[in-house]
């Protein structure tokens, strides 16, 4: 029988201690992230870090609030209450036109690709490039074969969106998030609606460009195989609250219930009563 | 016992005070986001190859409508004046009935509705599908603003097509009533064409013509703002093509009243 555990809702994320971290290893800060929809509360004083250079995978039930955390860390939501920190910079109030300066620093894999119908593969991808930079066309053809390359998808410029299957499509909106060589590459559902194996082929990917480009990443999914594929640490998404932050391997063995109902309904541990 | 009446009152006005509520938010959204195209415009941001892929959507792939709409009208408004006045030999006052009628009011209005109702349901439905498949999103996460790139192109072209398409359904609408003036009620087609000639006066046409920046001004806003806003998949870009449709050719009747009183004092 699965043991229930009290938890105190304004208490640190469980899980394993971090290390004490200076100001400069924090890439992203939540502090105290509330959000509501009407009456429903998504982020109820959310605290989280994203660590420079580490993959933190954000898991949690659907509707739990993964995607709307996404979406704060760009600046595309506002919150209610509480602030988000980029790289020591309050971004809170900032208004839209200033939001687009940190924007650059990141790159978003959105869950449905987000490619823009009415451009051919190559034109999506030369859009970052043509809208914030001066590069010559022929350098813009370089780096966008570059990228497609990188994704494996040479040889698809001309293809129009609707002429890729789902996992083209996530390949190409990743080449275009890496376009412009951002610090940060935020992943929103990488392998939902994908077969197994082109799903692991995502995977595949995110651990490729990570070695490759040096990047920051952020994976938001409730695939527990990805997660364990892909990430460094994770941070279980409950309530409105991250209840658990920790490293990937002490994820198996974590307290926290829910978090290990999660893992154990994935088989990721075996069907066994929850560790005092 | 309380009865169903006054049960009901109380939820009707809560019903009413949420839609006065809504409109007045719909009002002041629609406001900032013309605000913001407008400080678009004057950062001189326009980018020339959006905006003449939007002429060419708003502007030459409507002439066809505006041709069949304004020579029916011309038409139909020569064949209505003759027969009306044919007591007090309507005949002769079919030029100057027709091309008053025209310049002032039917080419601007009706221009303006059908071209609006075209023009405007296909930007909402372009935009909206782009909202709903966070292909706005997609741009504003990377650093583009949608109001430059989407509504700013969309707004110029139809508050600039709208006076040309005008001019060009006045003169359909006035060839119209030429047919109908020499084929059926046997007029001299000269006759005809010196009665338009003395009859309209550049205050007409600067009334006609002037009120078409507003109509077109309007119609690409009301339609950009309704794309972006659509929630809910396929059926939120049906809802909001449709609430486009109608909340556009209300808006272009309600202004054309108030801007033609602002004209008569004017000119």
């Amino acid at each position: 029988m699965t043991e229930t555990v009290a938890i105190d809702r304004r208490a640190e994320p469980r899980g394993v201690p971090e290390r004490r971290t200076h100001a400069r290893d924090v890439f992203v800060e939540f502090r105290d992230v509330s959000k509501a929809y009407g009456p429903k509360e998504v982020l109820r004083g959310a605290n989280l870090k994203v660590l420079r250079g580490e993959v933190l995978v954000i898991l949690g039930g659907s509707g739990s609030g993964k995607s709307v955390t996404l979406r704060h860390i760009l600046g595309l939501e506002a919150p209610d209450d509480g602030r988000i920190i980029v790289e020591e910079e309050d971004i809170t109030d900032l208004p839209e036109e200033e939001l687009y300066r940190v924007r650059m620093k990141f790159g978003m894999l959105f869950q449905s690709g987000a490619l823009f119908d009415s451009m051919t593969v190559f034109e999506n991808i030369a859009f970052p490039l043509r809208e914030h930079t001066d590069m010559a066309e022929e350098e813009i053809t370089r780096a966008v074969r570059e990228k497609l390359e990188l994704v494996n998808l040479p040889g698809s410029e001309h293809l129009m969106p609707v002429d890729l299957s789902g996992g083209m499509r996530k390949r190409v909106s990743l080449a275009r998030s890496i376009v412009l060589d951002p610090k940060m590459i935020l992943y929103d559902e990488p392998t939902t609606g994908l077969d197994p194996i082109t799903g692991q082929k995502i995977n595949e990917l995110i651990i490729d460009l990570q070695s490759k480009l040096n990047v920051t990443s952020v994976v938001v999914t409730h695939d527990i195989q990805s997660a364990f594929s892909v990430g460094d640490r994770i941070a279980f998404l409950n309530d409105g609250h991250f209840e658990w932050v920790g490293r990937i391997e002490e994820a198996r063995d974590a307290d926290h219930p829910m978090l290990r109902e999660f893992l154990r309904s994935s088989a990721v541990v075996a069907a066994q009563p929850t560790k005092q | 016992m309380v009865s169903e009446g006054e049960l009901r009152l109380p939820m009707f006005l809560a019903r009413t005070r949420s839609k006065i509520e809504q409109s007045f938010i719909y009002m002041g959204e629609i406001t900032d986001l013309a605000v913001q195209t407008v400080q678009q415009l004057f950062r001189g941001t326009l980018e020339r190859e959006l905006l003449i892929a939007q002429f060419d959507q708003v502007g030459v792939r409507s002439i066809s409508i505006v041709v069949i709409t304004s020579m029916f009208i011309g038409m139909v408004l020569a064949l209505q004046t003759a027969y009306s006045l044919s007591e007090f030999g309507g005949k002769l006052f079919i030029g100057k009935v027709v091309s008053l009628s025209l310049v002032r009011e039917l080419a601007p209005v009706l221009m303006s509705l059908m071209v609006g109702g075209r023009v405007g349901a296909g930007m909402t439905a372009e935009i909206g599908t782009m909202r709903v498949t966070e292909q706005i999103d997609a741009l504003r996460a990377l650093a583009t603003n949608p109001v430059r790139k989407l509504v700013l192109p969309r707004v110029v072209a139809t508050t600039l097509m709208f006076p040309l398409l005008t001019v060009v359904s006045f003169f359909l609408g006035i060839i119209g009533g030429l047919v109908i003036a020499v084929f059926t009620l046997h007029l001299s087609a000269n006759f005809y064409i010196r009665s338009v000639i003395t009859t309209v006066k550049y205050n007409d046409l600067a009334s006609g013509i002037g009120k078409t920046f507003f109509f077109g001004f309007s119609t690409g806003l009301i339609a950009c703002y309704n794309g972006l806003r659509t929630t809910g998949g396929a059926d939120g870009v049906g809802r909001a093509t449709t609430t486009t449709v109608v909340t556009a050719a209300i808006t272009v009747l309600i202004m054309d009243f108030f801007l033609t009183k602002l004209f008569l004092l004017s000119f």
